[in-house]
Formats: C-alpha cells, structure tokens, sequence
C-alpha cells in the first residue's frame, strides 16, 4: 500500500536551482517512471524522497504521512542503487538481513523472511557467497532481495539495469515488473531508457532542466506529447520533425516544407486539426512525425486517410521485425519504418505512406504543442 | 648478461647498507679485548653472550643498573596505545571527512595535512605548556603517550581519508536506507574493508613511535624513558672504559620489535599502500 504525493519541490546548489517546483502524485501502489536525460534532475529527486539530500522546499508525502526531515531509516522506503551497492565484507545472507537487524525484527521472523525472499528470487544457492563471487545479474538479484525484505511502504530504483547486459536488462525489467504486481506496493523508478519507461510504468514522469515536462501514462506520453522535448526523447528511432508552412489551398488545408524548391509536396492536415493550424496560416511550424507512421501503403486501418508520396531511399536499417527507411522530403531527411518484406532498394524510388492523422505540431521557438 | 652491471650495483648497494648491521652484529659478540685488537670487520673468535646479556639488564643507565630492560618494557607500555588509540581516532576522522561530508571538511583536511610537515621541534615548547596545565608533564602514561597520538593525528587521517576516498558512497548511502546509524555503518560496513589501511597505518606508526628520541627526551622523567632515550644515557654513562659490545647491542635489542613488525605485516604494508580500495 503506498501513495506518493510530491508538492512543489525545490532543491537548489548555493544559487544553482537544479528542481524548480516538482508536482507529482501516484495513484495507490502505482509504478512512477522518472525519465530525463542525465543532469535533468531526476535522481536528485529520488534522493530527496529517500531522504538521503535535503530539499530546499517543498513537501512529501507517503500515504498521507509528512517525510520532510526524516531520516532515510524512518521513512518506511527501501532503495536498490545502479551500482547495487552490496556490503563487500558480507555475504549475500547477511546483506539481506542487516537492515532487518537494523530495525530489531526477531530472530525466527529474520530466517523466514530470509528465505521467502530468496525463493522469490531464486537466489537460494547463493545465500553464502560473497558480493564478488557473484555476476552482475546475480548481484543485482541480490540488491534487490536486500530492498524486498524490508517490506517497505515504497522502493526506489535508481537506474538498477544499467549496468546489465542488454540480454539481462530485458529479463530483470520483466522481473521487476512482475515483482511489482506481486508485492502490490509503490514504486519509483529512474531511468534515461525510454524503453524501460514505457514497458515498465503505470505513470512517467518525463523531466528536463529540473521541470516535469509530462506527467501521464505510457500512451499518452508516446501519443500525446506535450512539447517537442517529451516528443523527441521518446521513442527510437526518434520522431521525424520538419519545418512546414501552413496553407490555404483549394483541396483545403495543407501543408508545404518550408524551403521546398518549386512546387515541393503538399501534405494533407487532417479535419481535426483544421481548427488549431488556421491560426498559423503561412507561419512556420514544426510538425512531428513518428517513423512508424510514415510506412507501407498497404497498412491503413478502415476510414484512415493516408497521403502517400514516392520518395528517394537513401539508406535501409533491417531490424527484424521491421525495416528503417532513410529518405530525404524536399530536402529534410526522414525515417520511416516499413515491414521486412517490403522489397527496397537503396538508391531506388519508394511510395511512403503518411498517417497524418497521428502527426503533431510544435511552435518552433519553445516547442509547446500547437495542435 | 645484459643485467649484470644491474645485479653489481644493486649487490652494492645492499653491502654499503648492510655494513653497519653487521659492525654492530659483530661487535655486540665481541670481548672488549677482542674489539681493541682485531678489526673493526673481523668475525668474534667466539659468539660472547655477555654484551647481550649485560645491556639487557646489567648496565648502568642513569641511577638504575638494570640494563635497558626497563625501558624496552616502557617502550612497549607507551607504544601500544598510542598506536590503537591514534590509528582509531585516524580512522573515524577519515571516515567522517569522506562520508559525512560537513560545511568545511575540506578546510579542516588541509590544516591536519599541515601537520604532517611540521616538525617534531615545532610542537615541543606549546605540548609542554599543556602537559604542565593538564599536570601529566614528565609522565610515560598518559603524558608521552599524549603527545604521539596528536602528532600522530595529522598522519593516521591522511592515510584513512585516501583510503576511504576510494570506497563507494553509495555503500554508505544503501546503510542508511537500510536503517544503520553512524557508528553501525562504520563497524559494519567500514571496518570490515579497513585490513589493508589498518595495517598500514599501525606499522607506520609503531615505527615512528617506537624509534622516536625527540619527545621521549623531553617529556619523560628519568625511570619513565622509552628505549631510545635509555641507549642514549647507556652510551653517555661512561665509567672506566667504553663498552662497544653492550651498547652495539642495546642499540640491536631495541631494533628488535620495529623489524618483528615488518616481517609480520610487511605484506600489508605494500599492499595497503598500492592496491585501491574494495569495489563495490
């Protein structure tokens, strides 16, 4: 049971200001994903919820309970670090049984929980080894171990997989999503892999330069942006943004790259959008588009309109699953994501559809979201 | 044989710092007679005991004619604990100036590196003053024994500090989270990484204790000197003729513990001082 409340934190360095005013709150027992990339802020918060640096304003809250000035002890939370910070002198079994020492629990009650979460974990076998006797995969089996057995209100990860490899990461991160399911309990969680936020989270938390830039769900995150900078940060390959004009043309609204020499191409702005793009009429704006919907013809949904435009391919990324296209729209490059079995050759013509009705636009100088 | 003349000089090297040794091996064997007549190099005719056994408790050392066993024993009673005492106070600072940063720390690192080039001289006139204040002036315990773990201060930090400079915080930080306070993360988690760095620490500072003669002669009243200050009277008491033998060695007997030291934990010591801290 926990339920996280963050209400205008602040934390400044002498005159540096590294969080100005973090505003967040999780529903019961939620997954909160912290994301941003490195020196945005995001575990100079973690740290200021653990306790372990002082805020310089602002209140936190667990289940209604004030945390300011508390030390981390006392805060009912338990942390997993990225460098898994196990104790080097102890074995795996007295790593996980020193805070439950710390806090006085019985004798017998220690055992148990010993072992309830060493069956949880499958780290059995290991119970008497040494931290470096372990790989990194069991290390970070064990750090985690360490932070279950205290049965805390709220755990915080801070960057735990990446130090993993890629085979590992993906393991552990379905492991911890399922821990958290099993444990019923909050969750906060830091990150600078996009993909780790969007598997991983009930909430994301996207920051930068110590603002919360969106707070939402995985999808509305991805599919909703609410600026050019959550846009371009998540999600790889990142999405397409092109400097376009709006225009009036006889089929309606359009819209023209900016710079396109003669005619250039003209791209269909969808009915709904109509509205909000009127005011920018022969202005340039950023529209943003992700490379999987920029695609295969073939690929429309029932009563979606799709602009398709034949294009050069300049270059081709086969994945697997599928197969990037880099390509070039009056001069702005693009990429797009095809299926395998589209037969493409570098050098040759392509007909890319465009799925207008999931594009966004951005006002160019601070990047909010136009439409 | 490119290493030859590498091999010669070494070889050298080590004769022209092993000769004294073994003046002074070779002549704590001899007979007075035998030191006036042979050279200075020659070997004893006959392993004589008498020297060993008079400086160690026959000779006469100011009023006592005990021998310098006395002393060897004060040496022991002063050198024990100043060196748990300075090498614990050494680890608790460095602990605190790497992990329990506080407004400052820096400032307060640097003056205690400005006690390691002070020398020894410098502090006589004001440790004295205090030692009068406190009325423990003259004594081994705890007058003398004072004086080395303050002196000793500004060294057992410099070397915990750099240690412990080398230990993740993170370590410190997930103790704290787990609930230890600042006493239990030292003995837990701290200590048990502290082997090499202890042992550095303590060698260095018997050595410097137990060799040194400055404030041994200053702060102590006769029958309270350390051995050092003893086989100094030992060579000054002279009576009727001057005893090389006995004083070669008592000057030998009181090498004796810093060398058992050195061949005990000497390992340590090289490892202590270039190995890095523990992972994490």
């Amino acid at each position: 049971m926990g339920k996280l409340i963050l209400q205008d934190i602040h934390k400044s360095y002498g005159k540096d200001e590294v969080l100005h005013g973090i505003n967040i709150e999780t529903g019961e027992n939620q997954f909160l994903v912290l994301i941003g990339p490195s020196g945005c802020g995001k575990t100079t918060l973690l740290n200021i919820i653990a306790g372990l640096e002082q805020e310089s304003g602002g209140d936190i809250l667990l289940n209604d309970r004030r945390l300011n000035g508390l030390s981390p002890k006392d805060r009912d939370i338990a942390m997993v670090f990225q460098s898994y910070a196990l104790y080097p002198s102890m074995t795996v079994r007295n790593n996980i049984l020193f805070a439950l020492e710390n806090r006085k629990v019985p004798k017998a009650e220690r055992e148990q929980i010993l072992m309830d979460v060493a069956r949880m974990l499958q780290i059995e076998h290991l119970l008497d080894r040494r931290p470096r006797q372990l790989s990194g995969g069991q290390q970070q089996r064990v750090a985690i171990g360490r932070a279950i057995a205290r049965r805390p209100t709220l755990f915080l990860f801070d960057e735990p997989l990446s130090n993993l490899d890629a085979k590992l990461r993906v393991e552990m991160r379905s492991e911890i999503k399922r821990l958290h399911q099993q444990l019923q309990t909050s969750m906060v969680y830091v990150t600078h892999d996009q993909i780790e936020a969007m598997t991983m989270g009930d909430l994301i938390a996207v920051m930068n330069e110590g603002i919360i830039q969106q707070l939402g769900s995985p999808e509305s995150i991805y599919n909703d942006p609410a600026n050019r900078f959550v846009a371009g940060f998540m999600g790889s390959p990142s999405m397409n943004f092109l400097p376009v004009v709006p225009r009036e043309e006889t089929s309606g609204l359009c819209l023209r790259v900016a710079g396109a020499e003669g005619d250039g191409n003209l791209l269909p702005i969808p009915p709904k959008m109509q509205g909000a793009l009127r005011s920018q009429l022969g202005r340039r704006i950023t529209l943003g588009i992700r490379p999987e919907q920029i695609t295969d013809p073939g690929s429309a949904r029932e009563g979606e309109a799709l602009h398709s435009i034949e294009l050069d391919v300049e270059l081709l990324e086969p994945t697997g699953p599928d197969t990037l296209v880099f390509t070039r729209l009056d001069g702005h490059s693009l990429v797009a994501r095809v299926h395998p079995s589209t037969y493409l050759q570098i050098g040759s013509r392509c007909t890319l559809s465009f799925h207008m009705e999931r594009a966004v636009f951005f006002d160019p100088e601070n990047g909010s979201r136009l439409a | 044989m490119r290493r030859l003349p590498i091999y010669l000089l070494l070889t050298l090297a080590a004769l022209f710092f092993l000769l004294p040794l073994y003046i002074m091996l070779v002549t704590s064997f001899k007979t007075m007679p035998e030191i006036y007549n042979q050279g200075i190099l020659a070997l004893p005719r006959q392993f004589d005991l008498y020297a060993w056994r008079h400086a160690w408790s026959g000779a006469t050392i100011g009023a006592s004619n005990q021998g310098i066993h006395p002393f060897f024993i004060n040496s022991f009673e002063l050198v024990i604990p100043a060196v748990i005492i300075s090498t614990a106070i050494g680890a608790i600072n460095g602990y605190i100036l790497t992990h329990w940063r506080f407004r400052g720390a820096n400032i307060i690192f640097y003056l205690l590196l400005l006690g390691t080039v002070f020398p020894f001289q410098i502090i006589l006139l004001p440790m004295a003053w205090v030692q009068g204040k406190l009325h423990i002036a003259g004594t081994l315990i705890p007058g003398l024994v004072m004086v080395h773990i303050i002196y000793g201060l500004a060294f057992t930090t410099l070397f915990f500090r750099n240690y412990y400079v080398g230990i993740p915080h993170d370590l410190v930080r997930a103790a704290r989270v787990d609930g230890a306070g600042f006493f239990r993360i030292f003995w837990r988690v701290m200590l048990p990484l502290s082997t090499p760095i202890i042992m550095v620490t303590a060698i260095w500072q018997f050595t410097m204790i137990w060799n040194n003669f400055l404030f041994g002669v200053v702060f102590t009243n006769s029958d309270q000197q350390p051995v050092t200050v003893a086989i100094n009277d030992l060579v000054d008491t002279v009576t009727s003729v001057h005893m090389w033998n006995v004083d070669m060695a008592a000057a030998l007997i009181a090498a004796i513990p810093t060398l058992v030291v050195y061949l005990l934990a000497g390992k340590y010591f090289v490892r202590g001082l270039t190995g890095g801290a523990v992972k994490g």
